[in-house]
């Protein structure tokens, strides 16, 4: 009789507070947050003889020179200039077909050649070529948009590939040199 | 009237109720467990990574060999100095060893993804730019030639 009026006593829960802590615990010891993003690149095969080739074939007013000294100062064709405007001034640049002089030609073989000094910060030259990218990403978009009326992200890879057909991002590296000496 | 006084003096304070404190531990339980990645070696070399707005994903991690450079840590500063020194897997290396880096993470993979490697560099943003350049000459020279600038999403600090 007792027995069948009796309860099954409840688990007591007190304690799972702390076993979770304790993984919690255990959990931020031993993990990181990843870090997965980043500026994809293709670095050139070592030059053997066609770096030779590639310069004479370029016109002088298709090249777009992005200078960096060792105090992280820009020199962008001839003038000096902040890393704010490099992306308007590579829009303008490739996107000129020909109209003013100095610009380039057309997208298709409009080169952006980017040199800097051994002396140079990673940082700079990462908002360097972040601003590279992004500027080459607005052109697209609103390649994309006109065409297909859709962003780049939007569209499917074949879309993709004719956007990028059109506007090609060559950004070429010289090899270094020692500008404006160590810091 | 002196009845209702009594029984109030008399009343404790109710104790908050903990019973919901497992529930938001799991929570970020959970999202610690999501979030973040096995550390797979310690980090030898300081690596504030700079910050930047065109980011791809980069693939399977498999597929990825990473490269960290940037001035050793608090404890090894006595050892090593201050100045930018690479990280080679859990090892500090210079720039001679990373042709032998890439030849040995190519062999510890499965030979059909060797040719789809992708090189992550991992930079402080303070090094110069000296170091990084010789070890994309030697990245090239192993023929190594997909490479990802590892950056944290966000605008890139200029003016």
């Amino acid at each position: 009789m007792r027995n069948k009026s009796r309860e099954t006593p409840e688990v007591n829960g007190s304690s799972t507070a702390d076993i979770a802590f304790l993984l919690l615990i255990f959990f931020l010891m031993v993990t990181t947050i990843e870090t997965n993003e980043g500026i994809p690149r293709k670095l050139p095969p070592l030059p053997e003889q066609d770096k030779e080739i590639v310069e004479s074939k370029l016109h002088k007013r298709n090249v777009f020179e992005i200078r960096v000294n060792s105090s992280d100062q820009l020199l962008v064709e001839g003038e000096y200039t902040k890393v704010g405007n490099l992306r308007k001034l590579t829009k303008e640049f490739i996107l000129n077909y020909g109209r003013k002089e100095n610009l380039s030609d057309n997208p298709q073989i409009a080169v952006v050649s980017l040199k800097n000094d051994r002396g140079t910060s990673y940082l700079t030259y990462i908002n360097i070529q972040n601003e590279l990218a992004a500027a080459y990403r607005e052109i697209r978009d609103t390649e994309a948009r006109a065409k297909f009326g859709e962003v780049m992200d939007e569209l499917t890879e074949a879309q993709q590939e004719e956007i990028k057909d059109k506007f090609p991002m060559k950004v070429s590296e010289a090899e270094p040199e020692d500008i404006g000496g160590k810091k | 009237m002196k009845g209702k006084f009594d029984r109030k003096q008399g009343k404790k304070a109710p104790g908050i109720s903990t019973a919901s404190l497992p529930d938001i531990v799991f929570m970020l339980l959970f999202f610690f467990m999501v979030a973040t990645v096995m550390r797979d070696s310690e980090a030898l070399v300081k690596t504030n990574i700079p910050t930047a707005s065109e980011l791809t994903k980069l693939e399977k991690k498999e597929w990825v060999a990473t490269i960290n450079i940037g001035p050793p840590v608090g404890a090894y500063e006595a050892l090593k100095g201050t100045a930018p020194i690479l990280q080679l897997n859990d090892k500090f290396g210079t720039v001679e060893d990373v042709v032998v880096f890439v030849e040995n993470e190519r062999l510890q993979r499965e030979p059909r993804i060797r040719p789809y490697i992708s090189w992550a560099l991992k930079i402080d943003k303070d090094v110069k730019m000296g170091i990084v350049t010789d070890v994309k000459q030697e990245l090239r020279r192993a023929n190594a030639l997909k490479i990802t600038y590892l950056a944290a999403r966000g605008q890139g600090d200029f003016k």
